[in-house]
This record gives C-alpha cells, structure tokens and sequence, in this order.
C-alpha cells in the first residue's frame, strides 16, 4: 500500500500561511465572481426584456457567446488576449501595495468567472421572473407603479423563491471552478497541492487533502443555502425545502410535488 | 350594515369611503368618455367602435356572453390593453396614448402609471401580492406611488380592512385568506389609492358562491356611497339592484344600453333577449 497517512494529514492539518492563503484566495475570488455575475445576469435578463432591439440584442449575443464558449478559453482570452489587444499588462503580478494574493491572476480569473457567471444567472434570472404570474404585474400596474417600481418591488421579490435554489446551485459550482485559477499561476487549492507533489512526488495525499477543504465549504454553503430558502419560504409549505442531507446527496429531490395552491 | 344576500353574514360598514376621507371626486363630470375604440388580437377583431359614457357617480353594468369584449374593454380603460384606434378619456384625459396630428402615439410609462393612480381595478383572480400581508397590500401603493407616510398609510389601511370586515386579518398572507377574503382585500387595496373610478373585472367569478354574497355586498356599499364604477359581471341581481345604466356586448360591439328596467324588462334587440333568457 502505497498511501502516506502522515503526508496526508501532514499536508491537511498543519495550520500554515500558504494554506491558509490558498483557501481565502478561493473563497474571496468565487464569492465576488459569483456576485459580479449575480449583477451582469441581472442587467442581462431585464436587458433582454427590454423593448429596445439593440439592448435586446446585445443581451442576447452576451448569453449565447459565454453560454457556448468553454471558460478555460475564456479565462486564456482574458488574461492573455487584453495584454496583447491593450499593449499594456492590466494583469501584473502584483498591483501597487495590494497584497500579492489580490494579483493580476486572481484579478483577470476572477472577472472571466463572474462574467461566465453572468451569462448562466441571466438565464436563472429570466426564467424566475417569467415564473411570476403575469397578473401580479398587472395588479402594480393598475395601481399607478412605474414599471421599474413594478419589478422592484412586487416581480423581482417573487422571482426569488425560484432565483435563489439555482443559485445556490451556480455557487456551489462556482467553489470548484476557481481551482482553474491554477493554469494561470494563482495559489489556489488546486496549485497549492500541485506544488506539493511536485516537491513530494506523492501527489495522491495533497489532492485528497484538498478534497477535504472543497467539501468544507460546500458543505457550509449548502448549510447556509438551506437556511436562506426556509426564510424565503414565509407563506409556503416548509416540506418543499430540501433537508441537509436531501440536498448534500440529491436523495428524495426532483419529486413532482403539489406546488401549494392559488398564488 | 350586515348583508343576508347570498347568506353572508359579513360586517360592511356604512361609510366605507369615510376610511380614505369620503368619496373622491372625478374631476370631470365625463369620467369615462370612450369614442369608436377598435381593437384586433392579430386578425381577431375584438372590439368594434365601441363607444361608451360613464358619468361621476354612475355605476354602468356590462354584460355580454364571455368572448364579447366586455373585458377587454375596461382593460383597455387603463391602458392594460393597446387600442388600435379611437379615443378613450378618463378623467379628462386621453389615456395610454398622445394625439399627434390625429395618430395615437402611445405615452411614455411613467405619464400612464400617473393616469392609472386615479383609476382602482379589481381582478377576476385578486391579484393580492403574495409575498406581502392583507395590510401591507394595502399600504403598498400609497407609500411607493403617492409618496404617503407609512404611519398614516398605516392607519388608513387599518380603516379600510375594518369597513371590509377583516380587521382580524391584517397580518394574513393572501394564501391564508378565503377567495372571498382576498378579493375584499383586493378592493380595500384598490380603494386606498382614493381613485375616481373604479374598475371591476368579473369580481365574482373565480369565487365558490358562497363567498360571492361577501364581495358584492361591498360593491353595493360603495355604489351606494357615490363611487363612480364599471362592473363587468354576471351577476343579474347586482346588475337590477345597482347599476344606473346596463351595457350588453356581443361579439366586440355594444348590442344594447338602458336602465335596468328597461333591460330586463323590455329589451329591444334580440341577442339581448336570447342573452337573457339562458341566464335568467
């Protein structure tokens, strides 16, 4: 049997400032990818409502160029593509005295994942709006709301119930994702391991080690998930939101379940 | 008062109005005053020259077989629908749309949102917010759009629930509240905007009958209180016992118009006693 436990628990447990730094450059870079692409998603899914055919279609091409690209190439296209098109590298190692880890990497890799991101949340987003029951609009609307004050506060509040289970999803994902940041030399989990085996030659302990951490903060976040879903349930039944361990192993999920009478 | 109609037992009070401070006055004599209206859904015309008055303090009934254009019409008396041609003015106003040079151009969103505050609408469906209480339905309107302090919205919307029997209901979600509680609400919420028209879309409709008694003896109190109202309907009782006027459409045109005695005693046109006969 080849498996070191000592490495592993070595490479896992020893509390030290790579470690530490590895796992807070990727929470720091999926927490705000995930919400630039709450934003653009946002902006992207009323733009695609709009009546003006040049902000519809720039909604459009936006969704369909990052929905069918791989973001790998659209990470490569950022970081390496601006320097070459400006002439000058807004992506340097480090910026100023800004701390080394907030470098051009974690700057350029975290603005192609929220702009992934945006594309998918446009999507989620859209298809919560168009859940709610058109009357509702009409009900604003007849009472002298705007149109921005329609969606503020009666569309867009109901939208949520549906917005908030996907993106819980989307961020879950967005975790993971980060561990791409490796191609481009920023210290994640991923090239925190890398750089291990590449010293140890073991390359099995690290990788498991950082298993350890992303199922941490899934887990945590699936947690937190859950809480925000029971709160955003006020009026509904509290049976249509998943339990922990429903929603950590996908059992009992995706029943046909009655959707709770009139709305 | 307490209505026995249908078999409510539900407290109305006299001087529902009095809780957003007595009737509001249309500014116009001709509160509504729509001129040869058409409209098409595509190639489906749906409503043919239509031509219709509503006095203030007038409650004018519309019936009419269901693909009649009856509601189409009053959605198109806020603007809920795009005319094609003719004029609709509420209030003194040209609604929806500018006159340019004899075109309807349609008006910009926040000039239609400003005409509809004088105009309350009830839905066949309610409509309540269900994200939000009885009272905060209510309260909604008048504090995002008229720009009223919550603490006074507050108190009138507490008076209006009272005067519609659901004081006890002021912290219900719409789902904990019966058909006929929420379109009650429904009302109140329309009311609290102190519009000078009223719309009704067949507010009975969607309610099992039992509840339809609750709801109609509030729009008995207010047309009796001086409200100036359309009521799409098929209720014939409350057509006989309030309408000032009844209005019967067929097919996108009005076939027929008179008082009520007139109607359901010596109606002139025949798909009007035809009309009649199926449902009396």
């Amino acid at each position: 049997m080849k498996f070191d436990p000592a490495e592993f628990l070595n490479f896992t447990f020893t509390w030290r400032d790579v470690l530490i730094g590895a796992i807070v450059t990727t929470l720091l870079m999926a927490v705000v990818a995930q919400i630039i692409g709450v934003l653009l998603g946002l902006i992207a899914a009323l733009a695609g409502r709009s009546r003006n055919p040049l902000v519809k279609a720039i909604s459009v091409i936006y969704v369909w160029f990052f929905r069918g690209t791989p973001v790998l190439v659209q990470i490569y296209l950022l970081y390496f593509g601006l320097p070459y098109l400006l002439g000058i590298d807004p992506f340097p190692k480090q910026y100023g005295s800004l701390p080394e880890l907030i470098g051009g990497g974690f700057v350029a890799v975290t603005l192609a994942l929220g702009v992934n991101e945006g594309a998918y949340m446009s999507e989620i987003i859209r298809a919560g709006i168009l859940s709610v029951d058109s009357g509702q609009a009409e009900a604003a609307k007849s009472l002298g709301m705007t149109p921005r004050k329609t969606m503020q506060r009666i569309v867009l509040p109901q939208a949520l119930r549906v917005i908030v289970p996907p993106l819980g999803n989307e961020f879950n994902n967005m975790i993971k994702t980060t561990s791409l940041a490796s191609v481009v030399g920023v210290t994640e989990l991923v090239l925190l391991a890398q750089n291990r085996y590449g010293a140890t030659f073991q390359p099995f302990e690290p990788l498991l080690g950082i298993c350890v951490f992303y199922l941490a903060m899934t887990t945590i976040w699936g947690i937190i998930q859950g809480r925000i879903e029971r709160r955003l349930g006020a009026g509904t039944r509290s049976e249509d939101v998943p339990g922990f361990w429903s929603r950590m192993t996908g059992a009992g999920r995706g029943r046909q379940g009655d959707t709770g009478g009139v709305r | 008062m307490t209505g026995h109609i249908h078999g409510t037992d539900v407290d109305v009070s006299r001087d529902l109005l009095g809780a957003i401070g007595g009737v509001p006055t249309p500014p116009t004599d001709m509160v509504v005053d729509a001129t040869d209206v058409n409209k098409w859904f595509g190639k489906l015309h749906v409503l043919r020259d239509v031509t219709l008055t509503v006095k203030r303090k007038e409650v004018v009934v519309v019936l009419g077989p269901s693909g009649s254009g009856k509601t189409t019409f009053i959605r198109c008396v806020n603007h809920l629908e795009k005319i094609q041609s003719g004029r609709i003015f509420v209030n003194g106003h040209l609604i929806g749309y500018r006159d340019v040079n004899g075109k309807l151009v349609e008006d910009k969103e926040a000039n239609i949102a400003r005409q509809r505050q004088e105009i309350g609408m009830v839905f066949q469906r309610f409509n309540l917010f269900p994200h939000k209480t009885a009272l905060e339905n209510i309260i909604e309107a008048p504090i995002q759009v008229r720009g009223t302090p919550k603490d006074e919205a507050i108190e009138m919307g507490r008076a209006l629930l009272t005067r519609v029997g659901l004081a006890v209901k002021e912290q219900s979600y719409p789902s904990q509240l019966s058909g006929g509680q929420q379109q009650r609400v429904a009302i109140a919420r329309a009311l609290a905007m102190k519009p000078a028209l009223m719309l009704f879309d067949e507010p009975t409709s969607a309610l099992d009958p039992e509840m339809i008694g609750e709801v109609l003896e509030v729009m008995k109190e207010l047309a009796r209180e001086g409200m100036t109202m359309i009521v799409v309907t098929h209720e014939m009782g409350f057509a006989k016992e309030v309408a000032d006027r009844v209005v019967m459409m067929d097919e996108g045109v009005v076939v027929e118009e008179g008082t009520p005695e007139h109607f359901f005693t010596n109606p002139t046109h025949e798909r009007t006693k035809s009309f009649l006969s199926k449902i009396l």
